[in-house]
């Protein structure tokens, strides 16, 4: 399951990634393995989507929300 | 530090994430000793302020960073001024990190970065409002013990504690460095010390740690080492051949150690009293002005009345001042004789100054709400929102605010692209970021939109003129974004970008702040549009004047008729019982008409055979089909100095010789002016036709001196002047044409 499984207003836990070369800069940010996760909503368009991570709000493409690998509570 | 003073100096650095407060803290600490430069052989702007007092301080503002694993041109200069590899630019004596208290988990992996540097660090711990507000207490003597480093406890958006970080500063005892307290998985953390002791002849003992671990995960870190050091370089890609061989995920080591020793410490100092889950106010707006229909909506919305109000509120003070300038000329024209000096002052010097001072109250109002966004956090929502769009075309949402930047100008604009990690997206970014209409183009909307549309007004608060400015905004823009699609899909090919941006809480605006940027943004227009302007204001002067023509003899002996018409009306007045200076007078006042119509057509006649009509001419058969007679096609190449330029070149090619001034706004004496067979050279259609060659066509030698340095080569803005002038030319052309096959002539 990947965080693109959730639906707006969800939370779940990091589990790992889908690829073997996570992008770094994500993981900068904090989305790292048990960090806890919340899929705020989607942009007016569809894409980009809303995350909160650490306490505060992120924006990530479709495609990398698709990287991350979660685990609902 | 070039300055000379007998006093000591200390240089300190000032680094942090993007949006918490570092500017602020800046200025609030600097005040107006700032100075800007860049950094030798690179662009990326570097910001030095000075503290005085019995120490001096240098204080140098580093760009924004998350990490200082170089990702970006900005975080690359933030760890090399930090670690002093820069030529010319020694390593800081200490380095004072701004924290957002509301956010501290991420804050700290940049602190826990500059700590491995090993340079004395101070924490200033900003924003500490809003980590109350959401329900968190920070035990700062905690954080202080944990991180081994001073932390300071402030809220610069109300000066709270600026005054202790200055005196903890200006100390004369630095702040021991901190002992690095973070474990690297042991698998990568055996390998360290091996690199490290290939550093040694390199770097001092304290940076070797933080430059060996660089060196292993980022590539672009380790190439500068390859000629420094060979044996180093080999050294690394054989560890990190080992490391993959073991299935070691070493370019992750780093950020997991770090966030592994973090997350527990920050669980510990920072207590939530609140359920941190819970919707804050700023989440709440954010369900408004992201939302799917309204989020949309009001962003066009904000961006129409940006525009119509940078259009309609500006106008009472532009009109004050166009008629001070002209009032001043007038003044300065009746106290000196009349001279060629006279006139080079009058139509060069003072309509040069005034062509500048004109356009501040629209410039300054832009780059307000500008700045307005950036400060309240709705840039970002744009971005965000814009993202799909963005990216589809082949940027992303992260293009957006060098974008809307270069709505004020260009150069900022282009500057921007900098923080775009992606080297392809920022190129792009930087190749169309010339296309969205910057505010030396309002001048040229503003002067033919209300010359030559009509007025009148539409849903009640929108005039036409209103929606004619936005539609050159939105033409701009969609053309930007086309060109960049077109430049993704057969120039740079390849695999689309990341994205990855903070959506920054919503705070309310800081006006003290809002206005200070506003106002040094407006100043670094002036001086450079400025100094541009009036220098080319006095060259088409020149260029109008010179070389002077001998007045053709049938025009001498139209001037001999007319005075001997007046001298004979003249003396049957006096005949019939006038005066006879009062007769002279009636007469000439009887001729007024028929001596005008002359001074213009002579003064016509001069300028046609002026360097600068001449060179109209030249270039008219290939704007002539564009709907532009030699006039504007001499204005159109004046241009090319600076967009803004045309309109003094159009005021100079239009008053040099009118003695008379009976029409002094531009705009009238445009709309009186007549081809030889009597038809108007400004129709509305001609003017439409200028406005989107004006929306298109790259005519601004600082945007290509920009393009040059951000690119470091005269291929980009040769492209680029290229493709622009060439799309200008073509719309134009379609537009006139089209128009006049349709009968709108």
């Amino acid at each position: 399951m990947t965080l693109l499984d959730l639906k707006p207003g969800q939370r779940a836990c990091i589990q790992g990634w889908t690829t073997v070369e996570p992008p770094l800069r994500l993981m900068e940010l904090g989305l790292l393995p048990g960090t806890d996760i919340e899929f705020v909503r989607f942009a007016p368009l569809g894409d980009p989507i809303d995350i909160k991570v650490r306490g505060y709000h992120l924006s990530i493409r479709k495609t990398e929300a698709a990287l991350i690998r979660i685990e609902r509570p | 530090m070039a300055e000379s003073t007998s006093r000591p100096t200390r240089k300190i650095a000032l680094i942090g994430n993007p949006n918490v407060g570092k500017t602020t803290v800046f200025n609030l600490l600097t005040g107006m000793r700032q100075k800007v430069g860049n950094y030798p052989g690179v662009t990326v702007e570097r910001k030095v302020g000075r503290i005085v007092g019995d120490l001096d301080i240098d204080l140098i503002d580093l760009p924004g960073s998350y990490s200082l694993s170089p990702k970006s041109l900005d975080e690359r200069i933030a760890y090399d001024v930090l670690i002093g590899h820069l030529p010319g630019e020694t390593a800081p004596d200490l380095a004072v990190c701004v924290v957002d208290a509301s956010n501290l988990e991420r804050n700290l992996y940049l602190v826990t970065q500059v700590i491995d540097v090993g340079l004395p660090v101070i924490v200033a711990l900003n924003m500490t409002d809003a980590a109350e507000e959401a329900g968190l207490s920070i035990d700062v003597k905690a954080l202080e013990e944990s991180l081994g480093v001073p932390v300071i406890p402030m809220v610069a958006s109300r000066n709270d504690g600026i005054g202790k970080l200055k005196y903890r500063m200006r100390q004369e005892e630095l702040p021991e460095p901190a002992e690095r307290k973070w474990e690297l998985m042991p698998v990568v953390a055996e390998v360290i010390p091996d690199l490290e002791e290939e550093l040694k002849s390199h770097l001092p003992e304290k940076s070797r740690f933080i430059e060996a671990l660089q060196c292993l995960t980022s590539d672009t870190m380790l190439e500068s080492w390859l000629t420094r050091a060979p044996r180093f370089h080999a050294r690394v890609l054989a560890v990190r051949e080992r490391l993959e061989e073991r299935k070691a995920p070493y370019r992750q080591a780093e950020i997991m150690g770090r966030y592994n020793w973090l997350s527990p410490l920050v669980a510990r100092v920072a207590i939530k009293q609140k359920d941190p889950n819970q919707q804050t106010v700023s989440d709440r707006i954010d369900a408004v002005l992201t939302h799917r229909i309204f989020g949309p909506l009001l962003f066009g919305l904000v961006l129409l009345l940006i525009f119509q109000a940078v259009f309609t509120w500006a106008t009472p003070v532009m009109d004050g001042i166009e008629a001070g300038v002209v009032g001043l000329g007038d003044l300065v024209r009746s106290g000196m004789p009349p001279s060629m000096f006279t006139d080079l002052l009058v139509d060069g010097v003072i309509t040069g100054v005034g062509n500048v001072v004109v356009f501040l109250p629209q410039i300054l109002l832009l780059f307000f709400f500008l700045g307005l966004m950036e400060d309240t956090g709705y840039m970002a929502r744009s971005a965000f929102i814009m993202d799909r769009v963005m990216h589809r075309v082949g940027l992303s949402g992260g293009s957006v605010v060098p974008m809307l930047s270069s709505f004020a100008c260009a150069i900022p604009g282009i500057m921007a692209a900098r923080t775009l990690a992606n080297p392809r997206d920022r190129l792009i970014t930087i190749m169309v970021a010339p296309l969205m209409s910057c505010s030396a183009r309002l001048p040229v909307y503003t002067l033919f939109i209300a010359a030559f549309l009509p007025t009148g007004a539409v849903l009640g608060i929108f005039t036409f003129q209103g929606i004619a400015m936005f539609s050159m905004y939105l033409l701009g823009t969609v053309m930007a974004f086309i060109a960049a699609f077109v430049l993704r899909r057969f120039v740079f090919k390849g695999e689309s970008s990341f994205f990855a941006m903070e959506l920054p809480p919503y705070r309310m605006p800081r006006f003290r702040q809002i206005i200070w940027r506003m106002i040094d943004r407006s100043k670094a227009f002036v001086v450079r549009a400025g100094k541009i302007i009036f220098g080319m204001s006095v060259l088409l002067w020149v260029l109008a004047t010179f070389p002077r023509s001998n007045t053709p003899d049938e025009m001498i002996a139209e001037r001999a008729t007319i005075d001997l018409q007046i001298d004979t009306r003249a003396d049957s007045l006096q005949a019939a019982g006038m005066t006879a200076s009062n007769a002279l007078i009636e007469a000439q006042v009887a001729m007024n008409g028929a001596i005008r119509t002359l001074d213009a057509r002579e003064s016509a006649y001069q300028i046609e055979r002026s360097v600068i009509g001449r060179m109209g001419h030249a270039i008219e058969p290939i704007m002539r089909p564009l709907g532009f007679d030699w006039k504007i096609s001499a204005g159109i190449i004046s241009a090319f100095a600076a967009r803004e330029v045309i309109i003094s070149a159009l005021a100079t090619l239009y008053s040099v010789g009118d003695i008379d001034d009976d029409s002094p706004l531009l705009r009238e004496k445009l709309k009186a002016d007549r081809y030889a067979d009597g038809s108007p050279v400004y129709t509305p259609l001609v003017a439409v036709s200028l406005l989107v060659f004006f929306v298109l066509a790259l005519q601004c030698m600082s945007t290509l001196a920009i393009a040059r340095r951000e690119t470091n080569s005269w291929k980009w803005p040769a492209v680029m002047w290229l493709y622009m002038t060439g799309l200008a030319w073509l719309f134009s052309f379609v537009i006139y044409q089209g128009g006049k096959a349709l009968g709108l002539g």
